[in-house]
Protein backbone atom coordinates (compact mmCIF):
# COMPACT_ATOMS: atom_id res chain seq x y z
CA UNK A 1 0.00 0.00 0.00
CA UNK A 2 2.66 2.36 1.12
CA UNK A 3 5.01 1.50 -1.71
CA UNK A 4 2.25 2.02 -4.20
CA UNK A 5 1.35 5.46 -3.05
CA UNK A 6 5.01 6.40 -3.08
CA UNK A 7 5.34 5.11 -6.63
CA UNK A 8 2.25 7.08 -7.54
CA UNK A 9 3.61 10.34 -6.21
CA UNK A 10 6.91 9.77 -8.02
CA UNK A 11 4.96 9.24 -11.22
CA UNK A 12 3.01 12.39 -10.60
CA UNK A 13 6.18 14.35 -10.09
CA UNK A 14 7.58 12.89 -13.25
CA UNK A 15 4.46 13.78 -15.22
CA UNK A 16 4.48 17.33 -13.88
CA UNK A 17 8.11 17.71 -14.79
CA UNK A 18 7.49 16.37 -18.24
CA UNK A 19 4.62 18.79 -18.77
CA UNK A 20 6.91 21.59 -17.69
CA UNK A 21 9.58 20.42 -20.09
CA UNK A 22 7.13 20.20 -22.98
CA UNK A 23 5.78 23.67 -22.27
CA UNK A 24 9.30 24.98 -22.25
CA UNK A 25 10.05 23.16 -25.50
CA UNK A 26 7.02 24.55 -27.33
CA UNK A 27 7.89 27.97 -25.98
CA UNK A 28 11.34 27.55 -27.45
CA UNK A 29 10.02 26.44 -30.83
CA UNK A 30 7.23 29.00 -31.11
CA UNK A 31 9.28 32.03 -30.34
CA UNK A 32 10.24 33.49 -33.67
CA UNK A 33 13.91 34.18 -34.13
CA UNK A 34 13.87 37.77 -33.00
CA UNK A 35 15.32 40.79 -34.67
CA UNK A 36 17.94 40.60 -31.98
CA UNK A 37 20.85 39.19 -33.95
CA UNK A 38 23.48 37.22 -32.11
CA UNK A 39 26.79 38.82 -31.27
CA UNK A 40 28.85 36.78 -33.68
CA UNK A 41 26.40 36.89 -36.57
CA UNK A 42 26.77 40.02 -38.62
CA UNK A 43 25.65 38.39 -41.86
CA UNK A 44 22.19 36.91 -42.42
CA UNK A 45 22.45 33.19 -41.93
CA UNK A 46 20.41 30.23 -43.10
CA UNK A 47 18.57 28.29 -40.40
CA UNK A 48 21.18 25.53 -40.18
CA UNK A 49 24.02 27.98 -40.22
CA UNK A 50 22.39 29.99 -37.50
CA UNK A 51 22.04 26.88 -35.39
CA UNK A 52 25.71 26.09 -35.99
CA UNK A 53 26.63 29.63 -35.10
CA UNK A 54 24.96 29.46 -31.72
CA UNK A 55 26.40 26.04 -31.18
CA UNK A 56 29.89 27.51 -31.66
CA UNK A 57 29.13 30.36 -29.29
CA UNK A 58 27.82 27.83 -26.79
CA UNK A 59 30.96 25.73 -27.04
CA UNK A 60 33.26 28.68 -26.45
CA UNK A 61 31.17 29.77 -23.49
CA UNK A 62 30.92 26.21 -22.25
CA UNK A 63 34.69 25.85 -22.13
CA UNK A 64 34.83 28.52 -19.42
CA UNK A 65 31.86 26.99 -17.55
CA UNK A 66 33.67 23.65 -17.65
CA UNK A 67 36.81 25.10 -16.09
CA UNK A 68 34.77 26.60 -13.25
CA UNK A 69 32.60 23.50 -12.88
CA UNK A 70 35.75 21.42 -12.34
CA UNK A 71 36.51 23.37 -9.18
CA UNK A 72 33.01 22.69 -7.83
CA UNK A 73 33.09 19.04 -8.69
CA UNK A 74 36.60 18.31 -7.43
CA UNK A 75 35.98 19.93 -4.07
CA UNK A 76 32.59 18.27 -3.72
CA UNK A 77 34.09 14.95 -4.72
CA UNK A 78 36.71 15.07 -2.02
CA UNK A 79 35.01 16.71 0.97
CA UNK A 80 31.35 16.88 -0.06
CA UNK A 81 31.29 20.64 0.23
CA UNK A 82 29.37 22.77 -2.24
CA UNK A 83 31.86 25.59 -2.42
CA UNK A 84 29.53 28.55 -2.78
CA UNK A 85 32.48 30.93 -2.99
CA UNK A 86 33.87 29.32 -6.12
CA UNK A 87 32.09 31.61 -8.60
CA UNK A 88 33.39 34.61 -6.68
CA UNK A 89 36.88 33.20 -6.66
CA UNK A 90 36.59 33.15 -10.46
CA UNK A 91 35.59 36.82 -10.32
CA UNK A 92 38.67 37.65 -8.23
CA UNK A 93 40.73 35.85 -10.87
CA UNK A 94 39.21 38.11 -13.49
CA UNK A 95 40.12 41.22 -11.47
CA UNK A 96 43.66 39.98 -11.08
CA UNK A 97 43.89 39.28 -14.81
CA UNK A 98 42.61 42.76 -15.63
CA UNK A 99 45.05 44.37 -13.21
CA UNK A 100 47.97 42.50 -14.77
CA UNK A 101 46.97 43.27 -18.35
CA UNK A 102 46.19 46.90 -17.56
CA UNK A 103 49.50 47.36 -15.76
CA UNK A 104 51.30 45.96 -18.79
CA UNK A 105 49.73 48.64 -20.98
CA UNK A 106 46.18 47.44 -21.55
CA UNK A 107 44.47 48.27 -24.82
CA UNK A 108 47.66 49.72 -26.30
CA UNK A 109 49.44 46.37 -26.31
CA UNK A 110 49.86 44.46 -29.52
CA UNK A 111 51.84 41.64 -31.04
CA UNK A 112 54.49 40.06 -28.84
CA UNK A 113 53.85 42.46 -25.98
CA UNK A 114 50.16 41.50 -25.94
CA UNK A 115 51.06 37.82 -26.00
CA UNK A 116 53.48 38.38 -23.14
CA UNK A 117 50.85 40.22 -21.10
CA UNK A 118 48.36 37.42 -21.72
CA UNK A 119 50.87 34.80 -20.63
CA UNK A 120 51.68 36.82 -17.53
CA UNK A 121 47.96 37.21 -16.75
CA UNK A 122 47.50 33.45 -16.97
CA UNK A 123 50.44 32.85 -14.69
CA UNK A 124 49.57 35.43 -12.06
CA UNK A 125 45.81 34.90 -12.10
CA UNK A 126 46.03 31.13 -11.89
CA UNK A 127 48.58 31.27 -9.09
CA UNK A 128 46.46 33.86 -7.30
CA UNK A 129 43.15 31.96 -7.33
CA UNK A 130 44.96 28.71 -6.56
CA UNK A 131 46.65 30.37 -3.60
CA UNK A 132 43.47 32.02 -2.31
CA UNK A 133 41.54 28.74 -2.54
CA UNK A 134 44.38 26.91 -0.80
CA UNK A 135 44.52 29.53 1.94
CA UNK A 136 40.76 29.53 2.51
CA UNK A 137 40.75 25.74 2.84
CA UNK A 138 43.58 25.92 5.32
CA UNK A 139 42.11 28.71 7.43
CA UNK A 140 38.35 28.24 7.11
CA UNK A 141 37.39 24.74 6.00
CA UNK A 142 40.05 22.52 7.56
CA UNK A 143 39.23 23.51 11.15
CA UNK A 144 35.64 22.45 10.35
CA UNK A 145 36.63 19.08 8.89
CA UNK A 146 34.79 17.11 11.59
CA UNK A 147 32.01 19.62 12.18
CA UNK A 148 28.45 19.01 10.93
CA UNK A 149 28.28 19.62 7.15
CA UNK A 150 26.20 22.77 7.58
CA UNK A 151 29.15 24.59 9.20
CA UNK A 152 31.53 24.53 6.19
CA UNK A 153 28.58 25.23 3.87
CA UNK A 154 27.70 28.41 5.75
CA UNK A 155 31.37 29.32 5.86
CA UNK A 156 31.51 28.98 2.07
CA UNK A 157 28.52 31.30 1.71
CA UNK A 158 30.28 33.76 4.00
CA UNK A 159 33.43 33.49 1.88
CA UNK A 160 31.33 34.29 -1.16
CA UNK A 161 30.29 37.59 0.45
CA UNK A 162 33.84 38.36 1.48
CA UNK A 163 35.11 37.72 -2.04
CA UNK A 164 32.40 39.89 -3.61
CA UNK A 165 33.25 42.74 -1.29
CA UNK A 166 36.91 42.29 -2.08
CA UNK A 167 35.99 42.53 -5.75
CA UNK A 168 34.02 45.69 -5.07
CA UNK A 169 36.95 47.16 -3.13
CA UNK A 170 39.36 46.17 -5.88
CA UNK A 171 37.13 47.79 -8.50
CA UNK A 172 37.35 51.08 -6.61
CA UNK A 173 41.12 51.11 -6.25
CA UNK A 174 42.93 53.92 -8.07
CA UNK A 175 44.92 51.50 -10.22
CA UNK A 176 45.12 50.80 -13.92
CA UNK A 177 42.03 49.28 -15.49
CA UNK A 178 39.55 49.98 -12.68
CA UNK A 179 38.04 53.41 -13.31
CA UNK A 180 36.26 55.52 -10.71
CA UNK A 181 33.07 53.54 -10.09
CA UNK A 182 33.75 50.49 -7.97
CA UNK A 183 30.59 48.62 -8.88
CA UNK A 184 30.59 49.46 -12.58
CA UNK A 185 31.56 46.85 -15.15
CA UNK A 186 35.21 47.19 -16.18
CA UNK A 187 36.25 46.82 -19.76
CA UNK A 188 38.84 44.14 -20.27
CA UNK A 189 41.39 45.00 -23.00
CA UNK A 190 40.58 43.32 -26.29
CA UNK A 191 44.02 41.89 -26.96
CA UNK A 192 43.10 38.93 -29.13
CA UNK A 193 43.02 39.28 -32.91
CA UNK A 194 39.55 38.81 -34.36
CA UNK A 195 40.07 37.16 -37.71
CA UNK A 196 37.15 35.17 -39.00
CA UNK A 197 38.71 31.83 -39.81
CA UNK A 198 35.71 30.76 -41.89
CA UNK A 199 36.31 33.65 -44.27
CA UNK A 200 40.07 33.41 -44.06
CA UNK A 201 39.90 29.81 -45.16
CA UNK A 202 37.68 30.83 -48.07
CA UNK A 203 34.69 28.77 -46.96
CA UNK A 204 31.56 30.17 -48.62
CA UNK A 205 29.48 30.69 -45.50
CA UNK A 206 28.33 33.54 -43.31
CA UNK A 207 29.40 31.63 -40.20
CA UNK A 208 31.79 33.28 -37.85
CA UNK A 209 34.51 31.32 -36.08
CA UNK A 210 37.23 33.73 -35.12
CA UNK A 211 40.74 33.46 -33.77
CA UNK A 212 39.17 34.47 -30.46
CA UNK A 213 36.94 31.40 -30.44
CA UNK A 214 39.94 29.30 -31.37
CA UNK A 215 41.91 30.81 -28.49
CA UNK A 216 39.27 29.72 -26.00
CA UNK A 217 39.33 26.14 -27.21
CA UNK A 218 43.11 26.08 -27.58
CA UNK A 219 43.66 27.19 -23.97
CA UNK A 220 40.82 25.35 -22.23
CA UNK A 221 41.20 21.99 -23.95
CA UNK A 222 44.81 21.32 -22.89
CA UNK A 223 43.91 22.20 -19.31
CA UNK A 224 41.09 19.67 -19.33
CA UNK A 225 43.13 16.98 -21.03
CA UNK A 226 46.01 17.68 -18.68
CA UNK A 227 43.78 17.42 -15.62
CA UNK A 228 42.29 14.16 -16.86
CA UNK A 229 45.72 12.62 -17.39
CA UNK A 230 46.95 13.99 -14.09
CA UNK A 231 44.10 12.48 -12.08
CA UNK A 232 44.32 9.21 -13.94
CA UNK A 233 48.03 8.53 -13.93
CA UNK A 234 50.00 10.54 -11.40
CA UNK A 235 50.60 9.54 -7.82
CA UNK A 236 48.88 12.63 -6.45
CA UNK A 237 46.03 12.20 -8.92
CA UNK A 238 45.46 8.64 -7.79
CA UNK A 239 45.63 9.77 -4.18
CA UNK A 240 42.93 12.34 -4.98
CA UNK A 241 40.67 9.71 -6.46
CA UNK A 242 41.31 7.37 -3.56
CA UNK A 243 40.58 10.05 -0.98
CA UNK A 244 37.38 11.01 -2.79
CA UNK A 245 36.20 7.40 -2.89
CA UNK A 246 36.95 6.54 0.72
CA UNK A 247 38.89 8.89 2.93
CA UNK A 248 39.45 6.40 5.74
CA UNK A 249 40.74 3.77 3.32
CA UNK A 250 43.04 6.37 1.79
CA UNK A 251 44.50 7.22 5.18
CA UNK A 252 44.93 3.55 6.00
CA UNK A 253 47.20 3.02 2.97
CA UNK A 254 49.29 6.02 3.98
CA UNK A 255 47.79 8.90 2.01
CA UNK A 256 47.96 12.20 3.85
CA UNK A 257 44.34 13.23 3.29
CA UNK A 258 44.88 16.82 4.45
CA UNK A 259 47.59 17.33 1.87
CA UNK A 260 45.47 15.79 -0.88
CA UNK A 261 42.50 17.98 0.01
CA UNK A 262 44.75 21.04 -0.04
CA UNK A 263 46.04 20.04 -3.48
CA UNK A 264 42.46 19.70 -4.70
CA UNK A 265 41.63 23.25 -3.64
CA UNK A 266 44.85 24.46 -5.23
CA UNK A 267 44.10 22.85 -8.59
CA UNK A 268 40.39 23.69 -8.59
CA UNK A 269 41.20 27.30 -7.72
CA UNK A 270 43.83 27.53 -10.44
CA UNK A 271 41.39 26.33 -13.07
CA UNK A 272 38.93 29.07 -12.07
CA UNK A 273 41.73 31.63 -12.51
CA UNK A 274 42.56 30.32 -15.97
CA UNK A 275 38.86 30.40 -16.87
CA UNK A 276 38.69 34.00 -15.68
CA UNK A 277 41.55 35.08 -17.96
CA UNK A 278 39.99 33.30 -20.93
CA UNK A 279 36.60 34.86 -20.25
CA UNK A 280 38.08 38.34 -19.83
CA UNK A 281 39.88 38.15 -23.14
CA UNK A 282 36.82 36.71 -24.85
CA UNK A 283 33.99 38.82 -23.48
CA UNK A 284 36.02 41.93 -22.63
CA UNK A 285 33.99 42.97 -19.65
CA UNK A 286 34.10 42.00 -16.00
CA UNK A 287 32.18 43.10 -12.94
CA UNK A 288 32.36 42.37 -9.23
CA UNK A 289 29.15 40.31 -9.13
CA UNK A 290 29.89 38.23 -12.25
CA UNK A 291 30.66 35.28 -10.02
CA UNK A 292 27.02 34.75 -9.21
CA UNK A 293 25.90 34.04 -12.73
CA UNK A 294 29.04 32.13 -13.66
CA UNK A 295 28.71 30.16 -10.46
CA UNK A 296 25.11 29.25 -11.21
CA UNK A 297 26.04 28.09 -14.71
CA UNK A 298 29.04 26.12 -13.58
CA UNK A 299 27.34 24.59 -10.56
CA UNK A 300 24.47 23.46 -12.76
CA UNK A 301 27.03 22.05 -15.17
CA UNK A 302 28.69 20.11 -12.37
CA UNK A 303 25.36 18.74 -11.11
CA UNK A 304 24.23 17.92 -14.63
CA UNK A 305 27.43 16.03 -15.33
CA UNK A 306 27.24 14.28 -11.98
CA UNK A 307 28.75 16.16 -9.08
CA UNK A 308 32.07 14.60 -8.14
CA UNK A 309 32.74 13.46 -11.70
CA UNK A 310 35.54 15.25 -13.54
CA UNK A 311 34.54 14.23 -17.09
CA UNK A 312 30.96 15.00 -16.02
CA UNK A 313 31.87 18.59 -15.15
CA UNK A 314 33.55 19.06 -18.52
CA UNK A 315 30.60 17.60 -20.41
CA UNK A 316 28.12 19.52 -18.27
CA UNK A 317 30.00 22.78 -18.88
CA UNK A 318 29.74 22.46 -22.64
CA UNK A 319 26.13 21.36 -22.38
CA UNK A 320 25.18 24.37 -20.27
CA UNK A 321 27.18 26.63 -22.59
CA UNK A 322 25.14 25.42 -25.52
CA UNK A 323 21.83 25.55 -23.63
CA UNK A 324 22.50 29.12 -22.53
CA UNK A 325 23.55 30.15 -26.03
CA UNK A 326 20.37 28.66 -27.50
CA UNK A 327 18.34 30.33 -24.81
CA UNK A 328 19.93 33.69 -25.62
CA UNK A 329 19.06 33.09 -29.24
CA UNK A 330 15.53 31.74 -29.02
CA UNK A 331 14.31 33.48 -25.88
CA UNK A 332 16.33 36.39 -24.64
CA UNK A 333 19.44 36.77 -22.54
CA UNK A 334 17.42 37.76 -19.49
CA UNK A 335 15.65 34.40 -19.63
CA UNK A 336 18.84 32.38 -19.67
CA UNK A 337 19.46 32.17 -15.90
CA UNK A 338 15.84 31.03 -15.45
CA UNK A 339 16.26 28.39 -18.14
CA UNK A 340 19.46 27.12 -16.55
CA UNK A 341 17.91 27.18 -13.08
CA UNK A 342 14.93 25.26 -14.46
CA UNK A 343 17.30 22.73 -15.94
CA UNK A 344 19.06 22.39 -12.60
CA UNK A 345 15.73 21.68 -10.90
CA UNK A 346 14.78 19.13 -13.55
CA UNK A 347 18.11 17.34 -13.16
CA UNK A 348 17.74 17.28 -9.39
CA UNK A 349 14.25 15.78 -9.70
CA UNK A 350 14.81 13.26 -12.46
CA UNK A 351 18.46 12.37 -12.39
CA UNK A 352 20.11 13.65 -9.21
CA UNK A 353 23.22 11.60 -9.91
CA UNK A 354 23.68 13.52 -13.17
CA UNK A 355 24.74 12.22 -16.56
CA UNK A 356 28.01 10.56 -15.61
CA UNK A 357 27.55 10.51 -11.84
CA UNK A 358 27.46 7.39 -9.78
CA UNK A 359 24.28 6.12 -8.20
CA UNK A 360 23.98 7.64 -4.77
CA UNK A 361 24.79 5.38 -1.84
CA UNK A 362 27.68 3.63 -3.56
CA UNK A 363 30.11 5.51 -1.42
CA UNK A 364 31.01 2.54 0.76
CA UNK B 1 58.39 -4.90 18.20
CA UNK B 2 55.11 -3.20 19.12
CA UNK B 3 54.24 -2.18 22.66
CA UNK B 4 51.22 -0.31 23.99
CA UNK B 5 51.39 1.03 27.51
CA UNK B 6 48.46 2.51 29.37
CA UNK B 7 46.80 3.74 26.19
CA UNK B 8 43.67 5.84 26.66
CA UNK B 9 41.85 6.57 23.43
CA UNK B 10 38.40 7.07 21.94
CA UNK B 11 36.14 9.33 19.93
CA UNK B 12 34.06 11.61 22.13
CA UNK B 13 34.58 13.03 25.60
CA UNK B 14 34.59 9.65 27.37
CA UNK B 15 37.34 7.28 26.22
CA UNK B 16 36.78 3.81 24.75
CA UNK B 17 40.14 2.36 25.79
CA UNK B 18 40.97 2.74 29.45
CA UNK B 19 44.71 2.27 29.82
CA UNK B 20 45.39 -0.56 27.43
CA UNK B 21 48.73 -2.39 27.45
CA UNK B 22 49.82 -5.11 25.06
CA UNK B 23 52.86 -6.25 23.10
CA UNK B 24 53.56 -7.99 19.83
CA UNK B 25 57.01 -9.56 19.53
CA UNK B 26 58.94 -9.84 16.27
CA UNK B 27 57.55 -12.66 14.11
CA UNK B 28 54.56 -13.30 16.36
CA UNK B 29 50.85 -13.64 15.64
CA UNK B 30 48.92 -12.08 18.49
CA UNK B 31 45.15 -12.04 18.65
CA UNK B 32 42.73 -9.71 20.40
CA UNK B 33 39.40 -11.29 21.26
CA UNK B 34 36.37 -9.41 22.44
CA UNK B 35 32.70 -8.96 21.82
CA UNK B 36 31.15 -6.20 19.72
CA UNK B 37 31.96 -2.75 21.01
CA UNK B 38 34.80 -3.91 23.28
CA UNK B 39 37.25 -1.53 21.57
CA UNK B 40 39.17 -3.84 19.23
CA UNK B 41 38.80 -1.65 16.16
CA UNK B 42 39.55 1.41 18.26
CA UNK B 43 42.80 -0.24 19.37
CA UNK B 44 43.95 -0.85 15.79
CA UNK B 45 42.96 2.66 14.71
CA UNK B 46 44.90 4.13 17.60
CA UNK B 47 48.00 2.11 16.76
CA UNK B 48 47.91 3.35 13.17
CA UNK B 49 47.46 6.97 14.20
CA UNK B 50 43.92 7.30 12.85
CA UNK B 51 43.01 8.17 16.44
CA UNK B 52 45.34 10.01 18.75
CA UNK B 53 45.66 8.51 22.23
CA UNK B 54 44.95 10.85 25.11
CA UNK B 55 47.42 9.13 27.38
CA UNK B 56 49.89 6.29 27.31
CA UNK B 57 52.62 5.30 24.92
CA UNK B 58 52.81 3.30 21.71
CA UNK B 59 56.31 2.15 20.73
CA UNK B 60 57.50 0.53 17.55
CA UNK B 61 60.94 -1.06 17.92
CA UNK B 62 61.44 1.08 21.00
CA UNK B 63 60.55 4.39 19.36
CA UNK B 64 57.39 6.22 20.46
CA UNK B 65 54.94 6.61 17.56
CA UNK B 66 51.78 7.80 19.29
CA UNK B 67 52.07 11.35 18.02
CA UNK B 68 52.67 10.46 14.37
CA UNK B 69 50.21 10.93 11.51
CA UNK B 70 48.92 7.77 9.86
CA UNK B 71 50.97 8.17 6.69
CA UNK B 72 54.13 8.31 8.80
CA UNK B 73 53.10 5.22 10.75
CA UNK B 74 52.49 3.40 7.46
CA UNK B 75 55.95 4.44 6.31
CA UNK B 76 57.41 2.87 9.44
CA UNK B 77 55.96 -0.47 8.33
CA UNK B 78 52.55 -0.83 9.96
CA UNK B 79 49.82 -1.81 7.49
CA UNK B 80 46.17 -2.15 8.38
CA UNK B 81 43.44 -4.20 6.81
CA UNK B 82 40.48 -2.31 8.22
CA UNK B 83 37.13 -3.50 9.36
CA UNK B 84 34.29 -3.56 6.82
CA UNK B 85 36.41 -3.85 3.68
CA UNK B 86 37.25 -0.24 3.07
CA UNK B 87 38.28 -0.58 -0.55
CA UNK B 88 38.19 2.02 -3.33
CA UNK B 89 34.94 1.13 -5.13
CA UNK B 90 35.60 2.98 -8.40
CA UNK B 91 39.17 1.90 -8.85
CA UNK B 92 40.07 -1.35 -10.53
CA UNK B 93 41.33 -4.30 -8.53
CA UNK B 94 44.83 -3.57 -9.83
CA UNK B 95 44.63 0.09 -8.85
CA UNK B 96 43.32 -0.85 -5.41
CA UNK B 97 46.28 -3.14 -4.88
CA UNK B 98 48.71 -0.54 -6.18
CA UNK B 99 47.31 1.99 -3.70
CA UNK B 100 48.38 -0.42 -0.97
CA UNK B 101 51.96 0.32 -2.00
CA UNK B 102 51.35 4.08 -1.94
CA UNK B 103 54.23 4.89 0.41
CA UNK B 104 56.71 2.69 -1.46
CA UNK B 105 58.92 3.83 -4.31
CA UNK B 106 60.64 0.60 -5.38
CA UNK B 107 58.81 -0.09 -8.64
CA UNK B 108 60.37 -3.48 -9.18
CA UNK B 109 59.49 -4.66 -5.67
CA UNK B 110 55.93 -3.40 -6.06
CA UNK B 111 55.57 -5.30 -9.33
CA UNK B 112 56.80 -8.50 -7.68
CA UNK B 113 54.50 -8.09 -4.71
CA UNK B 114 51.53 -7.47 -7.01
CA UNK B 115 52.36 -10.73 -8.76
CA UNK B 116 52.62 -12.52 -5.43
CA UNK B 117 49.28 -11.17 -4.18
CA UNK B 118 47.57 -12.20 -7.43
CA UNK B 119 49.10 -15.64 -7.02
CA UNK B 120 47.75 -15.89 -3.49
CA UNK B 121 44.29 -14.75 -4.59
CA UNK B 122 43.52 -16.20 -8.04
CA UNK B 123 40.01 -14.74 -7.78
CA UNK B 124 41.55 -11.27 -7.80
CA UNK B 125 43.68 -12.07 -10.83
CA UNK B 126 40.55 -13.02 -12.77
CA UNK B 127 39.03 -9.66 -11.87
CA UNK B 128 42.12 -7.49 -12.04
CA UNK B 129 40.55 -4.95 -14.42
CA UNK B 130 37.18 -4.89 -12.68
CA UNK B 131 36.11 -2.08 -10.34
CA UNK B 132 36.46 -2.88 -6.66
CA UNK B 133 32.85 -1.98 -5.96
CA UNK B 134 31.59 -4.69 -8.30
CA UNK B 135 33.27 -7.51 -6.34
CA UNK B 136 31.40 -9.79 -3.96
CA UNK B 137 31.85 -9.35 -0.22
CA UNK B 138 34.38 -12.16 0.05
CA UNK B 139 36.34 -10.86 -2.92
CA UNK B 140 36.41 -7.38 -1.41
CA UNK B 141 37.79 -8.86 1.78
CA UNK B 142 40.54 -10.57 -0.23
CA UNK B 143 41.21 -7.29 -1.97
CA UNK B 144 41.52 -5.48 1.34
CA UNK B 145 43.92 -8.11 2.66
CA UNK B 146 45.89 -8.13 -0.59
CA UNK B 147 46.12 -4.35 -0.48
CA UNK B 148 47.53 -4.39 3.04
CA UNK B 149 50.17 -6.88 1.92
CA UNK B 150 51.21 -4.56 -0.89
CA UNK B 151 52.76 -2.29 1.74
CA UNK B 152 55.21 -5.12 2.51
CA UNK B 153 54.62 -4.38 6.21
CA UNK B 154 56.70 -5.37 9.20
CA UNK B 155 53.54 -5.45 11.27
CA UNK B 156 50.10 -6.21 9.88
CA UNK B 157 46.93 -5.17 11.71
CA UNK B 158 43.99 -7.33 10.64
CA UNK B 159 40.49 -6.33 11.71
CA UNK B 160 38.08 -9.27 11.56
CA UNK B 161 39.30 -10.62 8.24
CA UNK B 162 36.94 -13.59 8.40
CA UNK B 163 33.76 -11.62 9.09
CA UNK B 164 30.90 -12.63 6.83
CA UNK B 165 32.93 -15.13 4.81
CA UNK B 166 31.88 -18.67 3.88
CA UNK B 167 33.60 -21.38 6.01
CA UNK B 168 35.81 -22.49 3.11
CA UNK B 169 37.05 -18.95 2.63
CA UNK B 170 37.64 -18.51 6.35
CA UNK B 171 39.96 -21.52 6.36
CA UNK B 172 41.76 -20.13 3.32
CA UNK B 173 42.15 -16.69 4.88
CA UNK B 174 43.64 -18.13 8.06
CA UNK B 175 46.01 -20.22 5.95
CA UNK B 176 47.13 -17.04 4.23
CA UNK B 177 47.64 -15.28 7.56
CA UNK B 178 49.96 -18.10 8.60
CA UNK B 179 51.87 -17.81 5.32
CA UNK B 180 52.25 -14.06 5.66
CA UNK B 181 53.61 -14.59 9.14
CA UNK B 182 56.04 -17.28 8.04
CA UNK B 183 57.38 -14.87 5.45
CA UNK B 184 58.42 -12.61 8.33
CA UNK B 185 55.51 -10.29 9.05
CA UNK B 186 54.30 -9.88 12.63
CA UNK B 187 50.51 -9.93 12.87
CA UNK B 188 48.05 -8.38 15.29
CA UNK B 189 44.77 -10.14 14.58
CA UNK B 190 41.40 -8.93 15.82
CA UNK B 191 38.77 -11.64 15.57
CA UNK B 192 35.35 -12.74 16.71
CA UNK B 193 36.08 -16.20 15.36
CA UNK B 194 38.01 -17.10 18.52
CA UNK B 195 38.42 -20.75 17.62
CA UNK B 196 40.36 -20.03 14.44
CA UNK B 197 42.20 -17.06 15.89
CA UNK B 198 43.51 -19.05 18.85
CA UNK B 199 44.68 -21.75 16.45
CA UNK B 200 46.95 -19.45 14.40
CA UNK B 201 48.05 -17.11 17.19
CA UNK B 202 50.81 -17.74 19.67
CA UNK B 203 49.39 -15.39 22.27
CA UNK B 204 46.10 -13.64 22.87
CA UNK B 205 44.38 -10.88 24.79
CA UNK B 206 40.76 -10.69 25.80
CA UNK B 207 39.33 -7.19 25.67
CA UNK B 208 36.18 -6.15 27.54
CA UNK B 209 34.86 -2.57 27.48
CA UNK B 210 38.25 -1.12 26.76
CA UNK B 211 40.23 -3.15 29.28
CA UNK B 212 42.37 -6.28 28.96
CA UNK B 213 40.75 -8.82 31.25
CA UNK B 214 42.77 -11.86 30.28
CA UNK B 215 46.00 -12.59 28.46
CA UNK B 216 48.30 -15.50 27.81
CA UNK B 217 49.49 -18.13 25.37
CA UNK B 218 46.81 -19.02 22.83
CA UNK B 219 46.71 -22.64 23.92
CA UNK B 220 46.01 -21.62 27.53
CA UNK B 221 43.28 -19.20 26.51
CA UNK B 222 41.63 -21.93 24.46
CA UNK B 223 41.40 -24.01 27.65
CA UNK B 224 40.26 -21.13 29.86
CA UNK B 225 36.72 -21.66 31.20
CA UNK B 226 35.77 -17.99 30.81
CA UNK B 227 36.97 -17.88 27.22
CA UNK B 228 35.30 -21.17 26.44
CA UNK B 229 32.00 -19.87 27.69
CA UNK B 230 32.09 -16.38 26.24
CA UNK B 231 33.93 -16.81 22.94
CA UNK B 232 34.02 -20.47 22.01
CA UNK B 233 30.39 -21.19 22.80
CA UNK B 234 31.16 -24.15 25.04
N1 LIG C 1 33.47 6.57 14.86
C1 LIG C 1 33.04 6.43 16.13
N2 LIG C 1 32.57 7.50 16.80
C2 LIG C 1 32.14 7.39 18.08
N3 LIG C 1 32.14 6.25 18.77
C3 LIG C 1 32.59 5.13 18.16
C4 LIG C 1 33.07 5.18 16.81
N4 LIG C 1 33.45 3.92 16.46
C5 LIG C 1 33.22 3.16 17.54
N5 LIG C 1 32.71 3.86 18.57
C6 LIG C 1 32.36 3.34 19.91
O1 LIG C 1 33.54 2.85 20.51
C7 LIG C 1 33.28 1.65 21.20
C8 LIG C 1 34.24 0.56 20.71
O2 LIG C 1 34.03 0.34 19.35
P1 LIG C 1 34.96 -0.58 18.46
O3 LIG C 1 36.37 -0.28 18.77
O4 LIG C 1 34.53 -0.42 17.06
O5 LIG C 1 34.59 -2.02 19.00
P2 LIG C 1 34.89 -3.44 18.37
O6 LIG C 1 35.75 -3.26 17.18
O7 LIG C 1 35.55 -4.18 19.48
O8 LIG C 1 33.57 -4.03 18.04
C9 LIG C 1 31.83 1.32 20.95
O9 LIG C 1 31.10 1.69 22.11
C10 LIG C 1 31.44 2.16 19.79
O10 LIG C 1 30.11 2.55 19.89
MG1 LIG D 1 35.38 -3.74 15.23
Amino acid sequence: MRLRSLGGSARLRRALGLALLLTAATFLLDTPASADQGPGAPVRLGAVEELLQYLLIGIARGAVFSLIALGYTMVYGIIELINFAHGDLYMLGAFMALSVVACCGGESLSGGAAAGAIALAFLVSTAFTAGVNFGVERLAYRPLRNAPPLAPLLTAIGMSFIFQNLGLFWGGLPIAGMGSQAAAPKSFPDLLPTVNLVQALGIPSGLSFTTKDLFVIATAAPLMVGLTLFVRFTRLGKAMRATAQNRMAAQVVGINADRVIAATFLIGGGLAGAGAVINGLYNNTIVFDMGYNAGLMAFTAAVLGGIGSIPGAMLGGFFIGIVSSFSDWQLATQWTPAVVFGLLILVLIFRPQGLLGRETGEKA
Amino acid sequence: MLALEGVVSGYGPSPVLHGLSLTVAEGEIVTILGSNGAGKTTTLRTIQGLLRPRAGEIRLAGQPIQGLATDQVVRLGIAHCPEARLIFPRMTVRENLEMGAYVRTDREGIRQDLERVLETFPRLRERVGQRGGTLSGGEQQMLAIGRSLMARPKLLLLDEPSLGLAPMLVTQIFGIIREINRAGTSVLLVEQNARMALKVASRGYVLETGRIVLEGPAADLAQNEQVKKAYLGM
